[in-house]
């Protein structure tokens, strides 16, 4: 056999002889459960600095929101005017703002208020939208035509407008939970506008036949078939928006009003700082920063579970 | 097209109805008297209290204001506020400047974010692209009032590059520091919207066509690859533009603005409930009417839509 023609300037490839290709095959455990969506996102999310950096990020704002003790023993609320807008010293290691209060008590308490609402908010908009998209999804008619409907007025009011405007009523009640309900009402119809989506996308599926045709009912086919199998982009954008309300906390209270001065609040400092930022950055960077840190913490981990969650950006 | 058009139209009137009454329910069902307010600690003599009541239909049941409102509008008649101006005036002085400012914001939101995420896609992985989808992720996280506070300090204040506040001087200049943090959100969505679409397009059948065709790589990246790409993006973009025109409330308030953003962040920060609602539903009509716009062209671009 002649030996193949080779330009020196040309690099040539050969495919290694690879035994172990039918070895891994010969080495899957057939008789093992195979693994299900969530198990393959689980390993996958593993793997990604992504995942761990947010989380960490995460972990770190709801201690802090809970346990504020455990990081500083200075009340937020004593404040000396002789201090006002003082470097850092020893023990106040973020300085004192425009009425002497010490920054760095007030970064930390701060975080309670937005963990708060952040919180509070997604669940109350993840089942308000879970259960009327999915019901509207699945049983489809006059129900889901009037659903379409209404989401679409609330989308034609713009989000921060809509909850500028409720507030401006609710001035005299001004807490925690009017807060969250307002971003509430106006937060549930994209996630009932995903929820219906992710619903009929699945319902058709042949395995939802196969849990009618042994006789499930309806409403059993959906709560333990049909919803199962929608949540993934459910929890992404749950996930990503905690971050969003968090940031339209922030800023009702930069307008004043949101929660009321009686509480600290990272958007309510921040709109202080406006006046004073010449005399100390320091007043506006450190609770800025640490908003900013808490919405990041939670888009981060929003990407990392969807990049986990979808397939074909797993591949890649 | 005609058919389309007919069908959006049609869908467009039930939503501004419920929009504009969900408006109206929210702040006449609400605890809060508005003629009330008006008096701050004071107070309202009863017979002031009764003569603005009827002046602004305040006595007549809710359903009847509505209509009334309605009716108003659409014979060009917007109200008065409780200070006396005409709300159709506060409208025509503070839109031109709403209007200048949301289309600078477009364009740079446009140029910048489609320029950026076309260069990240071409080199997905490499340290280029992980800085700006850092870049971007910060720029997502970090609040816009906050952007615009240290842009103000920074610029304005310290290295006096741009004027710090825009006041009654409206010109490009004075704008453009405000535009830029009005767009920076959007920037980095559409950074990331082109991004993604670019690297899924840079493997589609027609590039890999138009390659082997011997096309040169520009051509290839800026004709095949970068047009294809702009679909999604050039949607987000019209859409963008409806909740610019409708809402720049913080940004104005920042930079003092007077345009609508701006006088509604006065309003607010005064508690003046009639200025409030009068801004609030023109700017859902305009949203609605903006985003029937986009729709259509939309539609006129991409065929699929209108037959769907």
């Amino acid at each position: 056999m002649p030996e193949p023609l080779v330009r020196q300037d040309q690099a040539h490839f050969f495919a290694s002889l690879d035994e172990d290709v039918l070895a891994a095959v010969d080495a899957v455990d057939e008789t093992e459960a195979p693994a299900s969506m969530w198990q393959d996102a689980w390993r996958n999310l593993r793997a990604r600095p992504l995942f761990w950096v947010s989380a960490a990020i995460i972990l770190l704002v709801v201690v802090v929101a809970i346990f504020p003790k455990l990081f500083t023993s200075v009340d937020p609320n004593y404040c000396e005017l002789q201090n006002s807008l003082k470097r850092p010293a020893s023990g106040h290691p973020f300085g004192f703002d425009f009425q002497g209060c010490d920054i760095y008590a007030r970064t930390i308490y701060g975080a309670r208020a937005s963990v708060a609402v952040g919180v509070l908010t997604t669940i109350l908009v993840t089942i308000l939208g879970a259960v009327i998209g999915a019901i509207a999804g699945f049983y489809a008619g006059w129900f889901d035509a009037l659903l379409s409907r209404v989401t679409d007025i609330f989308f034609a009011i713009p989000f921060v407008l809509a909850a500028v405007l409720v507030m401006a009523m609710f001035r005299a009640h001004r807490n925690i939970f009017t807060v969250v309900l307002v971003l509430g009402i106006f937060g549930w119809p994209q996630i009932a506008r995903i929820t219906r989506g992710a619903v009929m996308s699945v319902k058709n599926a042949d395995f939802i036949t196969a849990a009618k045709a042994l006789g499930a009912s309806r409403p059993a086919a959906l709560v333990r078939h049909v919803m199962p199998n929608s949540l993934a982009p459910i929890i992404v954008t749950a996930t990503v928006s905690l971050g969003t309300f968090i940031v339209a906390e922030a800023t009702l209270s930069f307008l004043g009003l949101g929660l009321p001065p009686s509480v600290v609040s990272w958007g309510a400092d921040v709109a202080k700082a406006q006046q004073q930022l010449r005399s100390y950055p320091g007043i506006l960077f450190y609770p800025a920063g640490a908003l900013a840190l808490t919405v990041l913490g939670f888009i981060m981990m929003g990407d990392a579970v969807r990049d986990a969650l979808d397939p074909k950006a797993r591949k890649r | 097209m005609a058919r389309y058009l007919g069908r959006r139209l049609l869908q467009a009137i039930p939503v501004f109805f419920g929009a504009t009454l969900l408006i109206y329910f929210m702040v006449f069902s609400l605890p809060g008297d508005p003629v009330l307010a008006l008096g701050g600690d004071k107070g309202v003599s009863d017979a002031l209290a009764a003569q603005l009541r009827s002046k602004y239909n305040l006595d007549k049941p809710f359903l009847v204001q509505y209509v009334l409102y309605l009716k108003g509008i659409f014979t060009g008649n917007f109200g008065v506020t409780f200070s006396g101006r005409p709300v159709g005036e506060l409208l025509a002085h503070a839109y031109p400047i709403t209007f200048k400012l949301a289309i600078m914001a477009l364009v740079f939101e446009g140029v910048f974010g489609i320029g950026a995420g076309l260069l990240a896609g071409l080199r997905k992985g490499k340290l280029f692209d992980s800085t700006l989808l850092v870049v971007s992720l910060v720029v997502i996280a970090v609040p816009t009032f906050v952007i615009g506070f240290v842009l103000q300090f920074f610029v304005g204040v310290k290295w006096h590059l741009l004027p710090v506040s825009v006041g009654s001087d409206v010109s490009f200049r004075t704008l453009l520091m405000p535009a830029i943090v009005l767009g920076a959100v959007s920037f980095a969505y559409v950074l990331r919207l082109t991004r993604t679409s670019v690297f899924e397009n840079l493997t589609a059948d027609f590039v890999r066509t138009a390659t082997a065709k011997g096309l040169s790589r520009p051509r290839v990246v800026m004709v095949h690859v970068l047009r294809n790409s702009l679909i999604p993006v050039v949607t987000f973009l019209g859409s963008d533009l409806g909740s610019l025109m409708g809402g720049a409330i913080v940004t104005e308030g920042i930079f003092n603005i007077s345009g609508v953003g701006g006088t509604l962040y006065q309003a607010i920060r005064q508690g003046s409930a009639p200025t409030i609602v009068s801004f609030t539903t023109i700017l859902v009509i305009v949203f609605i009417a903006a985003n029937l716009i986009v729709d259509l062209l939309y539609a006129a671009l991409d065929p699929r839509i209108r037959y769907a």
